[in-house]
């Protein structure tokens, strides 16, 4: 894959589980150095959105395109799959995600954990994995807890190292779907902190995310989605500090 | 070594039952016992790993047949499954003429084979079961990072599995240990075999049966304890500190 | 399809006596299952020891070796006190004990254990509300026990039980290794003479997976009625 501008690009993406149809046409263009946030209702589908990006989600309808190079695709008797796993493989080491519930492996060590991926799919040597790892956990404020395993770990950690994870990919966009929803308050601030570190060094970023503060200080763009559509998107300032749909009003009014 | 063997003899003296010569017997089936246990366990296991990946395969011509194997094995007796091996293998024509016949004439190996193929079905359900019981978030991480299917399966899907069967892994290695006992049914003189000789020779059966008992029952332990640490060690990871 | 040789009515007697061996080994495990659940949650603490170590005890012992130490030490018990009968009091009377017997003895004894355990796991999973409501409405014990405890208990016990029972079923076999006259020792009998194994075990293999799979269908009616109430469905 050639090195562009745009490493990620969605067009027209449609999903139905079942009789509902979840996402009924959603596009994203995400620019080097992009941070987009998704935001919306529980039910908006910006998840699956989300997932559908590096193909944990199949969608039914719509082509993704990394650094320009197009996901093909061949219909099935379950519906339409990528053609070839190989390419979707590739594409997937390009994209690197943090999961809601941080899914560490929890067989193995934080550090083995951090270099998993990178030694056995990227190849990486692994004295030269570890030292990476090293210093990744380091900047995520973790370097004493390498050798703990995942269950000795509070959450905020946890989500700290999978995204030290993440990084050890070399990701050309990293994906975060709600990081901070499943952890204590007292534990969101130094997560939000690292992923402001990353945005600010120049990361491309697409976050599903429910902390608004995030959204207006970081994000180059808001999209706000609803029953599966975009309803408003643009620049933060526009969209969070002036909406126009009595929806989004709505969604940003203080609850209390 | 002088002192310990007549320390023996005189512990042993006035024992009309447990003479050096049955003792002998007791030790000859214990080491029968090991092996035929040990041998079968390992050879199982190495049979239940492919044979488990298959059966939670979504193709249902590479599931189908498995689980009709495990289903068969599981749901008859292993006596029966001896007898079948044992018979099918003495009565099998034209195989007193083959160089075979030294080797299967022994009721070692068909009752190798019977409790190979046996422990081989319990533990392909048990490694399944602990394949499907992978966390589903471990899995969508491992293919997220770009794992292929059989990088996830051997990195990520059966280190975590073979843990996660431990416990119920050593429960079978327990019950194959005691199902071993019916070795003795097809003239083997494993542990139980002795002592049935034992009881036979002397018609005492308390003491030849209730000393075999506590052998096994040692035993049992000894493997419970084993695992008991085993688990500690490669579960350590999922408790908290 | 099958020539059997003659054997034929034999085998099906044999299932006969394998399926009554089955129930009735069933019926005592289950008796001694509740027994020692009860002494293992009793707060007398002898009746915890007694219940602790007779499961340890069985559990750690092969099936087959204490079918023998009770079938032929069971007789050798029987002998001595009808010899001192007859020595003492000049009454000849002598009881063989029969594989029958001795078979159903150990193999109730034997699943007691495991279904005490069983049914100890299931009642400490009743929420004890409901037991505490059932007491609030002025029900005996007894009552509680039989209308609360005993059907919400039920529910968590039936998975064990099953699985106990698909166990015990095939644990039957081996009471033809001292002498009972069941399926499978008929058609080892027949095997030997008539030097055509499969002929007569594989029937008796597909016996077996025919009954347990009856029983695995019997189970699941029986545990959507002990759901009632429960779950999704």
């Amino acid at each position: 894959m050639a090195d562009t501008p745009i490493p990620l690009e969605v067009r027209n993406i449609k999903k139905r589980f079942g009789d509902t149809e979840v996402l009924k046409g959603l596009s994203l263009k995400a620019r080097k150095g992009d941070v987009i946030t998704l935001i919306g209702a529980s039910g908006s589908g910006k998840s699956t959105f989300l997932r559908c990006m590096n193909l944990l989600e199949q969608p039914d309808e719509g082509d993704l395109l990394v650094h320009g190079e197009e996901i093909r695709f061949k219909q099935t008797r379950h519906g339409r799959e990528p053609a070839d796993w190989k390419q979707v493989v590739r594409m997937r080491a390009k994209l690197s995600m943090v999961f809601q519930s941080f899914n560490l492996w929890a067989h193995m060590t934080l550090l083995e954990n951090v270099i998993e991926a990178p030694v056995h799919v990227l190849g990486k040597p692994k004295k030269e994995a570890i030292e990476q790892a090293r210093a990744l956990l380091e900047r995520v404020g973790l370097s004493a807890r390498a050798d703990a395993y995942p269950a000795q770990m509070s959450g905020g950690q946890q989500q700290r190292g999978a995204i030290a994870r993440a990084l050890a990919m070399d990701p050309e966009v990293m994906l975060f779907d709600e990081p901070t929803s499943a952890l204590d308050p007292e534990l969101v601030g130094d997560v939000l902190k690292v992923m402001r570190d990353l945005a600010a060094e120049g990361r491309t970023m697409v976050v599903v995310t429910h902390e608004m503060s995030f959204a207006r200080d970081v994000s180059s763009q808001v999209i706000y989605l609803h029953q599966g559509l975009v309803e408003e998107v643009g620049p933060p300032a526009e969209v969070l500090g002036n909406p126009q749909s009595p929806r989004l009003k709505q969604f940003l009014a203080p609850k209390y | 070594m002088d002192n310990l063997t007549t320390w023996f003899n005189d512990l042993l003296a006035g024992n009309v039952i447990f003479t050096p010569q049955t003792l002998g017997y007791y030790w000859t089936g214990l080491v029968t016992t090991s092996q035929l246990v040990f041998l079968s366990l390992v050879i199982g296991l190495v049979l239940a790993i492919p044979l488990a990946i298959g059966r939670s395969s979504r193709h249902r011509w590479i599931s189908l047949p498995i689980y009709a194997y495990t289903y068969v094995f599981r749901g008859t007796p292993l006596l029966i499954q001896l007898y079948i091996i044992y018979y099918g293998v003495v009565f099998f024509d034209g195989i007193q003429q083959t160089f075979l016949w030294p080797i299967l004439r022994e009721a070692f190996y068909p009752a190798l084979i019977a409790f190979t193929l046996n422990t081989a079905a319990y533990t392909t359900e048990i490694f399944r079961g602990a394949i499907k019981a992978t966390p589903r978030g471990e899995i969508e991480a491992a293919r997220a990072y770009g794992m292929s299917q059989a990088l996830m399966m051997r990195r990520i899907i059966l280190p975590s599995a073979f843990r996660r069967a431990l416990p119920a892994y050593g429960n079978e290695v327990i019950f194959m240990l005691h199902a071993s006992a019916i070795a003795s049914v097809v003239t083997l003189m494993d542990l139980t075999g002795a002592a049935r000789f034992v009881y036979a020779r002397f018609y005492a059966p308390f003491e030849a049966f209730l000393f075999v008992a506590a052998i096994y029952l040692c035993l049992t332990f000894a493997i419970l304890y084993f695992f008991r640490y085993l688990e500690k060690r490669l579960l350590a990871h999922l408790k908290p500190a | 399809m099958f020539d059997l040789h003659g054997y034929g009515p034999r085998l099906l007697e044999g299932a006969g006596v394998t399926i009554q061996l089955a129930i009735l080994s069933l019926a005592l495990a289950i008796v001694l299952g509740l027994l020692t659940a009860s002494a293992k949650m009793s707060r007398n603490w002898l009746l915890h020891k007694v219940a602790t170590l007779y499961t340890t005890l069985i559990r750690g012992v092969p099936d087959l070796v204490l079918m023998m130490l009770l079938f032929f030490g069971g007789q050798m018990v029987l002998n001595l006190a009808t010899d001192a009968l007859y020595d003492r009091f000049g009454v000849d009377w002598y009881v063989n004990l029969n594989a029958f017997a001795a078979g159903a003895l150990t193999i109730g004894f034997i699943f007691g254990a495991y279904m005490g355990e069983t049914f100890r796991g299931a009642f400490m999973a009743v929420d004890h509300g409901q037991i505490e409501a059932g007491k609030a409405y002025g029900m005996s014990n007894w009552l509680v026990f039989r209308r609360i405890r005993f059907p919400l208990m039920m529910r968590h016990a039936l998975p064990g039980l099953s699985n106990n029972w698909m166990v015990l079923l095939k644990t039957t076999a081996l009471v033809s290794v001292i002498g009972l006259s069941d399926m499978v020792r008929i058609a080892a009998e027949a095997s030997r003479a008539t030097h055509e194994p499969f002929t007569f075990l594989l029937p008796v293999a597909a016996i077996y997976l025919l009954i347990a799979s009856v029983s695995e269908w019997f189970f699941a009616r029986l545990q959507k009625r002990y759901d009632v109430g429960f779950g999704e469905h």
